[in-house]
């Protein structure tokens, strides 16, 4: 019998773990660095703010899709709950004069959405794409029901401070977004939900099996997603001072590309923090270089599709 | 001078010598794996391989799990490139670059997973890759004339339009073997066949095989059972840790133990070394549950300190039993009772409060998450113990239970770290098992716990199942090997058609006896 050479102990640490984790971080401070010295105006404090606040919304839902995805299931939806999330809390402010009540409402009708995804995905036992594709179409229908067809204003200037006011000079949004990243990296990494999620995209009835529960868990992460998606659409909607009824539209590509591009694997039980982070930064990163260099919008959606097969491409050949 | 004189008939020698064309050695074997070797990250998984098989001649090649004999096959089919050596076919050296070029110089590995597409017919995948078609359109009539007369060379009568997944396995794989014969292969090899087969159905593999062998070919034959390799095979090759160890190129005068003694590197005379112990109250007790898979209420007791064996044939019920018994399939009525308290259990999660662990049949597809490590995969339902409030997981804890556990089950694995996917099967079978004794078991529920395992993993896994009992758990063992439920179990429940057919103490336990009570009522005993 061979000799095992397993260490025991405290946790070794490994090169090849170390770049699983952070490798794709590392590829982002390159290509930062990269740009920095050969394209001008990229490295200033005004296009920083502008580049950072770009992914913000994207950000903050990347972390519940990275969730989602990695737990084997996907969600399409979020496009529509973002939106929803604005129009009814510009709805709900524009009726009632209060803020607060405006954003409570638009997170609690996302959290109602994810709920209703969940309960249909993880108990009655349907396709995810197929559900959320669904919901997609209805929240949307809800969307321009709520708001009568076309934007809602709103007055109230407190509202306006959450997506344009600053903190140290740096707008709340990218705030929100960054404290989104830590909060979402420390229950994936440090909770037993963030590992049971993992466990459960990897193989689900061996999960189920080893008394993870499943239903439970995939109710709660699509209800965190609709909560953060309309969160995001609430500050997305503080920023243009009105809730729209039809932006978002693509949203949901966005957020999963960057996902994907960050390593976080499609059939499920792979996936870190760390990757999604640099995913939507290097998409955002991308994008706004080509807006810098005035590049047509057209070519815009060619770079960012080409990206990402290019990515996933990579992802392939490193497993061979 | 005179020195010079002498030697001239040597230098027109030696000259003559130069000139002729060389004679090449003529290598009597047909298949030779020259110095083969294979290395993964962390893991050297062949080193130098070096031996021969005969035209004409059925070689076994045995090892335990990790040896490196399903690399050594798929080096042979060519889904591996080997990092050093090469495969010679009739004394030429081979080049493979994909699995085409192994196929078209005469090679078929015979795969445990069989290469089947399930929604396309017999004869669709007899040609699959190469089907006949007559000015771009696909010939169907000339295939299914081919595949039938084909099929009915091998005996079999299945229409070449049935689906293949309508087909049971051993169907299957008479059409993997005629799938092999179609394109002439001379070299066939068969990755453990006889898992799933019955009785009969390994009668007439069998006699396939030596038929083959009669026609020739050079067959490799990779297989964990015994009787199997002293029944069919001419010679055989031991692999240990990746390396070579030995070849007999004759069966005449070999022992089982001779085999053993190389494949583990010790003796194990008696792998069940089994020894009685106390028992103490009632640990398990199922009263009149009835639930899907079975077909009459079904009672079982298992006393703390005691084993019980299952055994049945496929479709007894007793994988179904577990599961009612588990929280992981619903029950329709009956009690359940751990430690003479009555439990519900409608979750695997209330089944393990209840201290009642079970450990799958099915590895790969219940068993191990794959893309995870081993130390995630062993912690996978304990971590709540060690963990902060049950959320927040305690790293240091999990490493140190799976550090323990990996060195008391011996799990062969680089680093905690290791994705379960690349462990052997064995070694996975050993990390799921680790899963449950990183908890308190009062009832442990064990399906098959040795399938697929190797001699020496075989006899830890029954040490800790003694471990186990001695320390005052139930152990409910379900296994279709009749010597290891007779080994091992303190007494045994035979199944039948879903229902429990009877019981034997192991005293009056006997091969013959538990055959009668699993056989159903109506077949004609063969």
């Amino acid at each position: 019998m061979a000799e095992e050479r397993v260490r025991t102990g405290a946790p070794a640490f490994s090169w090849r773990d170390w770049w699983d984790k952070a490798g794709m971080l590392v590829v982002f401070v390159l290509l930062f660095a990269g740009l920095s010295l050969k394209v001008p105006n990229f490295l200033t404090w005004q296009n920083m703010i502008g580049l950072s606040l770009s992914v913000s919304t994207v950000g903050m839902v990347a972390c519940t899709m990275l969730f989602c995805l990695a737990s084997g299931d996907f969600d399409i939806s979020v496009e529509s709950t973002v939106a929803f999330g604005g129009v009814l809390a510009a709805v709900v402010i524009t009726s009632t004069g209060s803020v607060l009540l405006g954003v409570g409402a638009g997170v609690a009708a996302g959290a109602l959405v994810g709920l209703a995804n969940g309960t249909i995905i993880a108990k009655l036992g349907i396709n995810a794409l197929i559900t959320t594709l669904a919901t997609m179409q209805i929240v949307r229908g809800l969307c321009f029901i709520v708001s009568g067809g076309s934007a809602v204003s709103v007055a109230r200037e407190s509202f306006y401070t959450l997506g344009n006011g600053t903190m140290l000079d740096v707008p709340y949004p990218i705030w929100l977004t960054l404290t989104s990243f830590v909060v979402y990296g420390v229950i994936l990494n440090r909770t037993t939900f963030g590992r049971n999620t993992l466990a459960i995209g990897g193989n689900k009835e061996a999960a189920l099996l080893a008394g993870i529960p499943v239903a439970r868990t995939k109710i709660v992460i699509f209800a965190l997603q609709g909560a953060m998606a309309a969160f995001a659409g609430v500050v997305l909607a503080s920023q243009m001072t009105s809730g729209q009824p039809n932006s978002s539209q693509g949203f949901s590509l966005d957020v999963i590309s960057a996902c994907v591009l960050g390593g976080v694997s499609l059939a499920g039980g792979v996936g870190t923090i760390s990757g999604t982070i640099a995913g939507v930064l290097i998409m955002g990163t991308v994008q706004n270089v080509m807006s810098l260099q005035n590049v047509d919008t057209f070519y815009q959606y060619v770079a960012r599709g080409g990206i990402l097969l290019a990515a996933v491409l990579f992802d392939q050949l490193k497993k061979r | 001078m005179g020195t010079a004189f002498v030697l001239w008939p040597r230098f027109v020698y030696n000259t003559v010598l130069l000139v002729l064309p060389r004679h090449r050695e003529m290598d009597d074997m047909h298949l030779r794996f020259a110095h083969i070797s294979k290395m993964f990250p962390g893991v050297h998984a062949l080193d130098a391989v070096s031996f021969g098989v005969e035209q004409g001649s059925v070689h076994a090649v045995v090892g335990e799990n990790g040896a490196g004999k399903s690399t050594l096959l798929k080096i042979l089919c060519g889904v591996y490139r080997p990092d050093a050596g090469s495969i010679e076919l009739a004394g030429i050296e081979q080049r493979f670059h994909a699995p085409l070029d192994a196929f078209k110089a005469g090679i078929a590995v015979i795969h445990q997973e069989l290469n089947l597409v399930p929604e396309m017919s017999v004869a669709e995948n007899m040609f699959l890759g190469h089907m006949p078609s007559r000015l771009g359109w696909l010939d169907r009539r000339a295939m299914q004339g081919a595949a039938r007369v084909q099929l009915a060379a091998l005996e079999e009568e299945i229409s070449p339009q049935t689906k293949v997944g309508a087909l049971p396995i051993a169907q299957r794989q008479m059409l993997e073997i005629a799938k092999a014969l179609m394109r002439n292969a001379s070299v066939l090899a068969f990755d453990e066949p006889t898992s799933s087969l019955s009785a009969r159905e390994v009668a007439k593999l069998f006699s396939i095989i030596r038929r083959l062998r009669e026609q020739g070919k050079a067959i490799l034959y990779v297989s964990h059972r015994m009787e199997e390799i002293f029944d069919l095979c001419d010679a055989v090759t031991v692999l240990r840790d990746g390396r070579h160890v030995e070849t007999f190129s004759s069966t005449q005068g070999l022992t089982r133990e001779t085999i053993v003694n190389r494949m583990v590197g010790r003796d194990i005379t008696d792998i069940f070394h089994y020894s009685p112990r106390q028992t103490g109250g009632p640990a398990l007790e199922l009263e009149q549950v009835t639930g899907p898979g079975l077909s009459a209420p079904v009672s079982l007791r298992v006393a703390q300190g005691e084993i019980l064996g299952v055994f049945g044939l496929v479709g007894a019920g007793r994988t179904e039993l577990l599961k009612l018994a588990y929280g992981a399939a619903r029950k329709r009525s009956g009690t359940v009772r751990v430690a003479g308290r009555p439990v519900s259990i409608t979750r695997p999660g209330h089944a393990i409060r209840a201290g009642v662990m079970l450990c799958p049949e099915d590895r790969k597809k219940e068993g191990i998450v794959p893309v995870r490590s081993v130390l995630e995969n062993i912690n996978l339902s304990a971590r709540r113990l060690g963990s902060f409030l049950g959320c927040v997981i305690n790293e240091r804890w999990e490493w140190r239970n799976a550090s323990a556990h990996v060195r008391q089950l011996r799990v062969k694995t680089p680093s905690l770290r290791q994705l379960a996917m690349n462990l052997s099967g064995g070694n996975q079978q050993k990390v799921v098992l680790a899963r449950w004794l990183s908890e308190e078991v009062k009832v442990i529920l064990l399906d098959e716990p040795t399938r697929g395992i190797d001699v020496g993993a075989k006899s830890e896994i029954y040490s800790i199942m003694y471990d186990l009992a001695a320390s005052g758990a139930g152990v409910v063992m379900v296994s279709s090997d009749l010597p290891e439920v007779l080994g091992v179990a303190d007494r045994i429940v035979v199944m039948r058609q879903g229902a429990v057919a009877g019981e034997l103490s192991r005293a009056e336990a006997t091969q013959e006896a538990c055959l009668h009570l699993a056989l159903p009522r109506q077949s004609m005993v063969n």
